[in-house]
């Protein structure tokens, strides 16, 4: 045997990456905002984060064992990142089973039925978060007031949430300066003590974890910057057409979930597309949606379903819109 | 409230009677005449679309019955007598008898008459280690193994055997539509008549170097050494580039060529008793 | 510093052999000489059995314009002509040769003197290219003469010199130039003439320091030769992407580097030439690497063609107990080859042993459309998309996709972080493609 030669087509080297190190990463850049939010919401943040990662890992091994009956790829960590980032995007006072229906959602409806890996045409965590908020309305939207470990779990304190705060006061007919005494600070909101979903609160610590990605070159720059740019561009144009009626940009940023939809949620390998400029197509689109089913829409926050309206049009853009060829077109120096 | 439901009902009745009219001579203008003879055939068609008959699929064969004046060179390997005596019937011509046929693989290296010279470790495609290179033993006209001929088969008619690494050919289930002959880049296998009672004797090898070369890259491979011709009462044995070739029509199954031949590249399938049903490409061709 | 513009990964380089000068392998006693060592017609033999051969004596002629002449490696007596295995497993015809001493045919100036002056015209060395049998040495062996002839209505505007050896492992090129720089430039000279150019650019990849200095230094006495370093990036040996890095033009999809007024020739080509047109001497002897990292004596050998493979790896002590692969060229885009007992040709740049462990690919997993094949390739087309068409034998789709457009660099299956096998059903689509393509025409 060991005469025998191997033979196989070029190239014969291959380099360091693979899926597994990539979910390695994209976990190591979650952690900080899994940090803050057990810093904010204490055990309740640590309760459902295990529950539903632990549900989403066994959910994908019991379709891949008893359904697919092929080799069980639990260990690629998709499920991981998966159930992670459905944690990141409950209140932290949720019901356990809640959760664990939201994880079937996300990896029995939205993942394996298309497939598995690579084949979901919609992001599964975000499919199980809107699925749960339609279904459990109320659990999914009485968000605890961060205390830090005393926070509590079942009998936490609930608040609401700064988008809420805006979107109610608009409604009762309050104006933008009105309200802004029962906003927390923009510095709060940046460190994220407010009422959020457990992962969605601290910027600063979405942002460590942004910088990670795009160290190890994990993601590029294209969607995060597309997202927030046309949030903040869009935002601003109606903040100076009405001070009074429409918060400024800065607070759309901070609040509610675009910065983790943005970083981790919009750039998602399978459900985002594979050219930069469609990239940044798709990157406006869920802005654009954000802030119009914010300001106009009757949810408070539009992150989830922007993301996935946008998902929809990933196939197409894929199709139709190519990198510039090589030798396209004649160059003389 | 009255008069709301009657201007309703008026102007949609107007609209759809002013709609009917165009749609009439719409479809009158673009109308298109079909021979109801094609559905006709088409129901006796297998409806498998697998393009054995040469045809992108069962209608465009049925159409083409129906066009031609006679059956030549149009015939369904799937359906087989049954389904051309009856589009015949319905055409009122005469079917042309076609034997039917079946796949066979013209090859028996096993990995133990065929050593493996080398390891393939690329993509299991026989397109890509074909045109990489002669594949994993010394022999580059034999079976690549990595199954394209399996994967072509809609009737599940062919497996790899795990032990030979070659694949097989499931008599009962095989329609002969073709479609493993063009899968296979090397072109191994072929469609030959059926005998009586699915028995057959071919030759099962594609080697065409000369004896020594074909004999060292494997055991079982044929050495062009004219033994079977001479055996052959019925002349159904032609040799060509050091290959031997049994021509169906004219073999009589007698076995004699089986019997001579000193490599057992010849090979009887379905012949009792010591041959066991429907294993064609086995090792049990040695007497 | 210069590169091409989009695309393109850093494998680890593995020069282990960079700082091992050229060893001359001594003569064998036995050569196989394949007939077809180039792109094109393969040669016909001119020699018998039992003919006595010289070393330089032309043994098999050119068979028309594409193709080239073959030259005994060895003084001896032509013991027959037959098949032998090539590294494909592949039979083809060979002019096997007893060897007898070194007796070399008169002709060849074995002076080692550099003569830089060429009295010669276009055509004459152009003539003597195809004379000497001299191919393109980075790999594909494409016969030179083919390429120096421009085609009516061109004109030739720059020579490109690569000496990028953007390769990991390989370091023949980058020997040369640091043993033969003063020929290599003066072959250079002969290759400008010969095309009608003032102006020629050698590249070299910035990992090759001292040959970048070296060439430089010898260059300030050459008139319209200069020396360009290049920033490390595979693939930037390619015709296309060097092009691109040092004139800026960009070779239109389809056409060839003469199309933008370029033609490019490598280090060895250059030094063959040299060889061939200032020393009367044919193409017959080359440097291989043979390297690998359980390689005892990796090194870089002045082989003569012919030499069994067996021989050369023995000079580099012996094949390593852990072998696994072994490749005709680069780890890249070289050919792994399923027998080790093959001749050396002229289109052999390196033999690159791998061990076990490193042979074996890693198992495929589904596309996570992570779009990093995108990013790397440097024609910037869809790898994945492309091995997606192929795999389900969409070949119009992917030709309209310019599946013809890859060069097979390889960029993508190694960057892959899911293993997929893009660049094995690129290949089939390409050949597909192109094959419907001709049928067509």
């Amino acid at each position: 045997m060991n005469n025998i030669l191997t033979v196989s087509p070029s190239p014969h080297i291959h380099g360091k990456e693979s899926v597994q190190k990539i979910m390695r990463d994209v976990v190591i850049a979650l952690m900080p905002a899994f940090f803050a939010s057990v810093f904010y919401f204490g055990l309740g943040a640590i309760i459902v984060t295990v529950t539903s990662v632990a549900s989403c890992l066994l959910f994908e091994y019991l379709i891949q064992r008893f359904f697919f009956r092929k080799p069980i790829t639990i260990t690629d960590g998709s499920a991981l990142v998966t159930g992670l980032l459905l944690a990141f995007n409950l209140p932290s006072n949720i019901p356990v089973f809640i959760v664990v229906i939201g994880s079937f959602i996300s990896i029995a409806v939205a993942k394996m039925t298309f497939g598995g890996l690579g084949n979901n045409p919609f992001n599964p965590a975000l499919v199980g978060r809107v699925f749960m908020l339609i279904s459990f309305p109320v659990q999914m939207t009485s968000w605890p007031v961060p205390k830090g470990l005393a926070t509590g779990y079942a009998d936490a304190v609930t608040g609401a949430t700064p988008l809420a705060i805006v979107k109610e006061g608009l409604k009762n007919g309050e104006s933008i300066s009105q309200l802004v005494g029962n906003l927390p600070s923009p510095a709060r909101m940046f460190l994220g003590d407010m009422g959020g979903s457990l992962g969605e609160v601290a910027a600063v610590a979405l942002l460590i974890g942004f910088a990670y990605l795009l160290i190890r070159k994990v993601i590029t720059w294209h969607i995060p910057v597309a997202v927030t740019g046309s949030i903040a561009i869009f935002a601003a144009i109606l903040w100076l057409s009405n001070p009074e009626k429409f918060a400024d940009p800065m607070f759309h940023l901070l609040a509610g979930g675009v910065l983790l939809g943005a970083i981790f949620m919009a750039t998602d390998y399978v459900t985002s597309p594979m050219v930069p400029l469609s990239m940044l197509i798709y990157g406006c689109g869920i802005g654009i949606i954000t802030v119009l089913i914010r300001v106009w829409g009757s949810y408070p926050e539009g992150v989830s379903f922007a993301i996935l309206i946008m998902n929809a049009f990933v196939p197409l853009m894929n199709a139709n819109i190519k990198p510039k060829r090589f030798g396209e077109e004649m160059k003389n120096g | 409230m009255n008069s709301t439901v009657l201007i309703t009902v008026v102007s949609l009745s107007l609209l759809a009677l002013v709609s009917s009219v165009i749609l009439y001579f719409v479809a009158q203008k673009f109308k298109v005449f079909e021979d109801p003879r094609i559905d006709e055939i088409q129901a006796f068609l297998p409806s498998a679309n697998c393009g054995g008959c040469g045809f992108a699929g069962c209608r465009n064969l049925a159409e083409a019955m129906v066009r031609s004046d006679s059956f030549e060179g149009l015939n369904c390997p799937v359906g087989g007598e049954a389904a051309m005596k009856e589009a015949a019937r319905i055409l009122g011509k005469v079917a042309p008898v076609v034997d039917p046929t079946v796949a066979v693989v013209l090859c028996n290296g096993t990995p133990e008459s065929r050593p493996r010279t080398s390891r393939y470790d690329g993509t299991a495609d026989c397109r890509i280690s074909n045109s990489l290179y002669i594949g994993e033993s010394d022999c580059s006209y034999g079976c690549i193994g990595n199954g394209d001929c399996v994967r072509s088969c809609t009737f599940g008619a062919m497996y790899l055997d795990e032990r030979t690494g070659l694949p097989v050919v499931i008599d009962e289930k095989c329609v002969s539509c073709g479609a493993c002959v063009k899968a296979c880049p090397r072109h191994r296998i072929e469609l030959r008549k059926k005998g009586k009672k699915d028995r057959k004797i071919y030759v099962a090898c594609s080697n065409c170097d000369k004896g020594g070369a074909a004999r060292r890259a494997c055991k079982v491979a044929c050495i062009g050494c004219n033994k079977c011709v001479n055996v052959c009462k019925f002349g159904a044995i032609t040799i060509e580039n050091n290959l031997a070739y049994i021509d169906a029509s004219k073999c009589t199954l007698c076995r004699k060529c089986v019997a001579e031949c000193p490599t057992n590249a010849i090979v009887e399938v379905n012949f009792p008793p010591r041959v066991s049903k429907a294993e064609p490409v086995e090792e049990n061709a040695s007497i | 510093m210069k590169t091409f513009p989009s695309g393109g990964v850093h494998p680890p380089e593995n020069k282990l052999t960079a700082e091992v000068p050229i060893e001359v392998l001594p003569v064998p006693e036995k050569v196989v000489i394949p007939v077809s060592q180039h792109i094109g017609t393969p040669a016909v033999p001119v020699v018998e059995k039992g003919d006595k051969v010289r070393t330089g004596q032309l043994i098999a002629r050119g068979n028309g314009f594409m193709s080239t002449n073959i030259h005994s490696s060895v003084s001896g007596t032509v013991s027959k002509i037959e098949s032998v295995l090539d590294g494909t497993g592949f039979r083809q015809t060979a002019v096997f040769i007893d060897v007898a001493g070194d007796d070399w045919a008169e002709t060849i100036d074995r002076d080692q003197k550099v003569n830089r002056e060429c009295n010669l015209s276009k055509e004459e060395i152009v003539g003597k290219c195809y004379e000497c049998g001299i191919v393109g040495l980075g790999g594909a062996a494409f016969p030179s003469h083919v390429k120096l002839t421009v085609p009516e209505g061109k004109k030739c505007e720059v020579l490109i010199i690569n000496g990028v050896e953007c390769e990991p492992y390989l370091t023949s090129d980058h020997r040369l130039m640091l043993e033969k720089g003063e020929e290599i430039l003066a072959g250079v000279s002969v290759l400008m003439k010969a095309l009608g150019v003032t102006k020629a650019m050698i590249g070299i990849e910035n990992n090759k320091l001292n040959a970048i200095s070296h060439l430089t230094e010898i260059s300030r006495s050459f008139t319209g030769i200069t020396v360009h370093p290049l920033k490390v990036k595979y693939p930037q040996g390619a015709e296309k992407q060097l092009i691109r890095a040092l004139t800026g033009r960009e070779v239109p999809s389809g056409h060839l580097p003469i199309d933008v007024g370029v033609v490019v020739q490598n280090i060895a080509t250059a030094f063959a030439v040299y060889e061939a047109v200032q020393k009367n001497k044919p193409l017959f002897e080359r440097v291989v690497t043979v390297t690998g990292k359980d390689v005892t004596r990796p090194g870089n050998y002045l082989v003569r063609t012919g030499t069994s493979l067996l021989k050369l790896i023995d000079a580099a002590g012996g094949r390593p107990e852990s072998t696994g692969k072994v490749v005709n060229g680069g780890p890249m885009m070289g050919k792994a080859i399923s027998n080790m007992d093959i001749p050396v040709v002229k289109g052999m740049s390196g033999i690159v042993v791998l061990p076990e462990n490193e042979s074996l690919r890693n198992a495929a997993m589904p596309c996570i459309r992570c779009s990093k094949c995108i990013s790397v390739c440097p024609m910037n087309l869809e790898p994945y998309l492309l091995a997606a068409l192929s795999e389900k034998s969409m070949f119009d789709k992917a030709a309209g996709e310019r599946i013809t457009d890859c060069m097979e660099c390889g960029s993508c299956s190694f960057t892959c972080p899911a293993n997929r096998p893009l660049l094995d059903y690129i290949r089939l689509g390409k050949s597909t493609a192109m094959k419907m393509a001709r049928e067509k025409k």
